[in-house]
C-alpha cells in the first residue's frame, strides 16, 4: 500500500492464484512486511515494535488473569491474592501485566518523543500523530481503569481522586461524574464497569494500531534526516531503503531482546519497586491515605494537574473573566487535557519548513529542555503539593505549554537551518560508507 | 557511562516509584541483612520455621494471616514442613465452616485465621504494604540498592519500642515507638506547624516481643532482634510466598534472553554487512 515504489506480491501456484483472486491476504501481509523502509533508520526507531509486543503482552496476559479474577467489591482484592498464591504460575503472569504497562508507557513516551525531535508529526504523517495520540490517550484510560481492578487503597483513592476531574466540570459535572460511577461514590458498580472496559480499550487500541500502521505504510516512514525517500522510480527508491523484512525485523528483535533482558529482571527481581506499597492494602472508604499518587506514567500530567492553584494569575484571571465558572479545579483539568491536546496539535503548530531537529541549531535546545521539564514534571507529581514542589509544577507547566504554543511557531520564523543532505543515500554512506556491490 | 538524560529519568523514576515522603516524621528502619534479599536471594528454612514459631506463639494472639492457605506451610520455597508436621501444625486453629454450621479443627486447604482483634491489621501482605518509606528523601535508593522494604520496617518496628521522649506526658496513651510514623503524637511533641518533633510516635500495640518469648527447636538463642528477624522473614514469605519461584524464572528468562540478544546481534550484523559499506574517511 506503500506510495514508494517496489515489487509486489506475484501469486505463482495454483492455490496462491485461487486465494489470491478470491481475498488478497497473503499480498496485503507481504506488502506490509516488505514495505520499502528507509535504511538509516536509528535505535529511536525501535519503539514501535517494542510496543506492538507490548499490547500483544498486556492482551495475553490478561485474558489469562481475567480467567481467575473477580470484580466485586469484597472479592476482588481477594482474588488479585489467590491468582498470587494458588494459580499455576500466577504470581509471574501478574507481575509480567503490572510491570508491563511501565514498559508500555516508557516505550510510548519515547516513541512519541522520537516523533517530536525528527519531525515524525509533520506533514504529510498528521493524520499518524492524531492516531497516535488517540492511541496514547486510550493507554492511560486503560492503564487507569486496569489500576482500580486490584481494589487496593491506591486503586479506590485513584479512582475517587480521578474521576473527580469530571465533577470539576461546571453545570454537568457532578451529574457526569455519577453516570461514570455508576452511583454516587466509587463502588462496585464503578470496579465492575471499569473491569468491562479495561477488556475493552485494548482491542480498541489495537484497531487504532492498525491504522496506525497503515497511514504510515501510506506515507512512508520518516526518517533522522527528514528527507523524503526518492519515489521517480523502483530503481532510486531501492537506493535509500531496504525492505522491512529482514533488515529491520532482526533489527527490531535484537533490541527488543535487549529490552527483555531488562525487563524480566524487573519482573524477576524487583517486581513492585514502581507499583506502591499501598495498593496491598485492601480498600477502604474510610480511611485516606496520606498521599494519593498515581502511577509513575501519569505523573508528569498530574503535576501539571495540581499546579494550577487559586493563587496563580491566569487561574484568577479566567475565574475573573467567566465570572466564576471557571475555578482552580476546573482550570487544573483543562490544563491537563490540554497539554495532550497541545502536543497532538504539533503539526500545525510547528512552522519550520525542515523536519528533523538534526538540521535546527535553535530547536535542539528548546527540546532538550523540554525533556527536562517532563522528567522535571514527573518527579515534582510524586511530591506532595506544597511548596517549593507547586511552584516547581507551574514552571514546568508554563514550560509544556510555551514550548507547543509560543518556540514551535515562532523557531521557524526565525532559525536558520543548517544544511540537510539531498537524499537519504547521501547520510547513510556518510556513515557507513558506500557498499562494494549494490545490496541484492 | 549513562547519559545525563538517562540518570535524570532514573532518579525521577525512582523518586516517583513509592509516591511520596511518609507523613509526619521519619521513622527510624534498621536495614537487616535478610537472606532472601537480592537476585539470587533465597529463604532461610529454618528461619521461616522460627519466624512461624513467634507467628503462633506471640503474635496470632491478635493477628491473622487470613490470606495464607495452611497447605502452603509445607510447600518448598517456604518453611517447607514435613506434610505431617503441616497437619498437625493447622489442627490447632479452629474454622468456621458453613456445611455443618459448626466450628471445626482447620485442615490443610483452610487458611490461617483473621485477626482476633477488631484494631489488629491481618499480618499476610504487611511486608508488601509497609515497604513504602523509600528513604533516603523519598528517593526510594536504599530499597533499591539495601533491598530496604517491608521485613526491615517490621523487624525496625519490633526493636523500636523505647522510653518515651522527654517531652511526653506521663499519661500518655499507647507505646513510644521510633519506626512507627502512622501514630498519634502528643500536643508537647509537636512544633508549632503541628509537625512532629520526635522520630517516632505513639503505637497501640503493646511491645510484643521482649526475648525468650519462645523456645526455638534448633537451639538458636531466642533474643528479641533474632525472634524479630525471624518473624520478619516468615512475613515476607506470607506476603510474596512464592518468590524463589518468581527469582528463578526471572533469572531464567534474563540468562535465555541474553543469548538471544547475543544470537540476533550476529544476526543483524551479518545481514547488513552488505548494505553497510566499510567507511574509509
Amino acid at each position: 500500500m506503500s506510495g514508494i515504489p517496489h515489487d509486489h506480491y506475484e501469486p505463482k501456484t495454483g492455490g496462491e492464484k485461487w486465494l489470491h483472486s478470491r481475498l488478497p491476504i497473503v499480498g496485503l501481509l507481504y506488502d506490509t512486511i516488505m514495505i520499502p523502509t528507509p535504511k538509516n533508520l536509528n535505535w529511536m526507531w525501535i519503539w514501535g515494535i517494542v510496543l506492538t509486543f507490548c499490547l500483544v503482552l498486556q492482551i495475553v496476559t490478561g485474558i489469562i488473569l481475567v480467567m481467575h479474577y473477580t470484580p466485586h467489591v469484597d472479592l476482588a482484592f481477594a482474588s488479585v491474592e489467590h491468582i498470587m498464591r494458588n494459580v499455576n504460575g500466577g504470581h509471574f503472569i501478574r507481575y509480567l501485566h503490572m510491570n508491563g504497562a511501565s514498559l508500555f508507557f516508557v516505550a510510548v513516551y519515547l516513541h512519541i518523543f522520537r516523533g517530536l525531535y525528527y519531525g515524525s508529526y509533520k506533514a504529510p504523517r498528521e493524520v499518524t500523530w492524531i492516531i497516535g495520540m488517540l492511541i496514547y490517550l486510550m493507554m492511560m484510560g486503560t492503564a487507569f481503569m486496569g489500576y482500580v481492578l486490584p481494589w487496593g487503597q491506591m486503586s479506590f483513592w485513584g479512582a475517587t481522586v480521578i474521576t473527580g476531574l469530571f465533577g470539576a466540570i461546571p453545570f454537568i459535572g457532578e451529574p457526569i461524574q455519577t453516570w461514570l460511577l455508576g452511583g454516587p461514590a466509587v463502588d462496585n458498580a464503578t470496579l465492575n464497569r471499569f473491569f468491562s472496559l479495561h477488556y475493552l480499550l485494548p482491542f480498541v487500541i489495537a484497531a487504532l494500531v492498525a491504522l496506525h500502521i497503515w497511514a504510515f505504510h501510506t506515507t512512508g516512514n520518516n526518517n533522522p534526516t527528514g528527507v523524503d525517500v526518492r519515489r521517480t522510480s523502483k530503481a532510486e527508491a531501492e537506493k535509500d531503503t531496504v525492505s522491512f523484512w529482514p533488515y529491520f525485523v532482526i533489527k527490531d528483535l535484537f533490541a527488543l531482546a535487549v529490552i527483555m533482558v531488562v525487563f524480566f529482571a524487573i519482573v524477576g527481581f524487583m517486581p513492585n519497586y514502581l507499583g506502591h506499597p499501598d495498593n496491598y492494602i485492601e480498600a477502604d472508604a474510610l480511611v485516606t491515605p496520606a498521599h494519593i499518587v498515581p502511577e509513575w506514567y501519569f505523573l508528569p500530567f498530574y503535576a501539571i494537574l495540581r499546579a494550577f492553584t487559586s493563587d496563580v494569575w491566569v487561574v484568577m484571571f479566567a475565574s475573573w473573566i467567566t465570572g466564576g465558572i471557571i475555578d482552580a479545579k476546573f482550570f487544573g483539568v483543562l490544563a491537563m487535557f490540554g497539554a495532550i491536546a497541545v502536543m497532538a496539535l504539533a503539526p500545525w503548530l510547528d512552522t519550520s519548513s525542515v523536519r528533523s531537529g538534526r538540521y535546527r541549531p535553535m530547536f535542539k535546545w528548546w527540546f532538550a529542555l523540554l525533556c527536562v521539564d517532563f522528567i522535571v514534571l514527573m518527579w515534582a507529581g510524586a511530591m506532595p503539593a506544597e511548596p517549593p514542589y507547586s511552584s516547581i509544577s507551574l514552571i514546568g507547566s508554563a514550560y509544556w505549554f510555551a514550548y507547543f504554543l509560543v518556540i514551535l511557531p515562532l523557531l521557524g520564523v526565525i532559525e536558520k537551518p543548517e544544511s540537510q543532505p539531498a537524499t537519504i543515500e547521501e547520510d547513510f554512506d556518510a556513515h557507513y560508507g558506500k557498499a562494494e556491490t549494490p545490496a541484492e | 557511562m549513562f547519559k545525563t538524560t538517562g540518570i535524570a529519568a532514573l532518579v525521577a523514576l525512582s523518586l516517583s516509584a513509592g509516591g511520596a515522603l511518609a507523613a509526619g516524621g521519619e521513622g527510624h528502619i534498621e536495614d537487616v541483612a535478610f537472606s532472601f534479599e537480592g537476585p539470587f536471594g533465597k529463604f532461610d528454612q529454618n528461619q521461616l520455621q522460627r519466624g512461624l514459631k513467634v507467628y503462633t506463639q506471640v503474635c496470632s494472639a491478635c493477628h491473622g494471616l487470613q490470606y495464607v492457605p495452611l497447605r502452603t506451610l509445607a510447600d518448598e520455597g517456604g518453611p517447607h514442613l514435613p506434610d505431617d508436621q503441616m497437619r498437625a501444625y493447622a489442627q490447632q486453629f479452629e474454622v468456621y465452616d458453613e456445611e455443618i454450621d459448626d466450628y471445626r479443627a482447620a485442615k490443610p486447604v483452610d487458611h490461617f485465621p483473621m485477626s482476633q482483634l477488631e484494631t489488629a491489621p491481618d499480618l499476610s501482605l504487611m511486608a508488601k504494604k509497609r515497604a513504602g518509606f523509600h528513604g533516603p528523601y523519598g528517593t526510594g535508593l536504599s530499597q533499591l540498592f539495601n533491598g530496604m522494604g517491608g521485613p526491615e520496617y517490621i523487624y525496625s518496628l519490633m526493636v523500636g519500642y523505647e522510653e518515651p521522649p522527654e517531652c511526653a506526658p506521663e499519661d500518655f496513651e499507647g507505646s513510644y515507638n521510633a519506626a512507627f510514623t502512622a501514630g498519634g503524637y502528643p500536643d508537647e511533641c509537636k512544633d508549632e506547624h503541628g509537625h512532629p518533633t520526635v522520630p517516632g510516635s505513639w503505637i497501640s500495640m503493646a511491645q510484643p516481643l521482649w526475648g525468650d518469648d519462645v523456645e526455638y527447636d534448633d537451639g538458636t538463642e531466642a533474643t528479641m532482634e533474632q525472634e524479630a528477624e525471624d518473624v520478619a522473614a516468615f512475613l515476607m514469605w506470607t506476603a510474596e510466598p512464592k518468590m524463589m519461584a518468581r527469582k528463578h524464572a526471572g533469572l531464567t528468562g534474563v540468562i535465555f534472553l541474553t543469548v538471544l540478544s547475543v544470537l540476533l546481534y550476529l544476526t543483524n550484523k551479518r545481514i547488513w554487512a552488505p548494505i553497510k559499506g566499510k567507511k574509509t574517511s
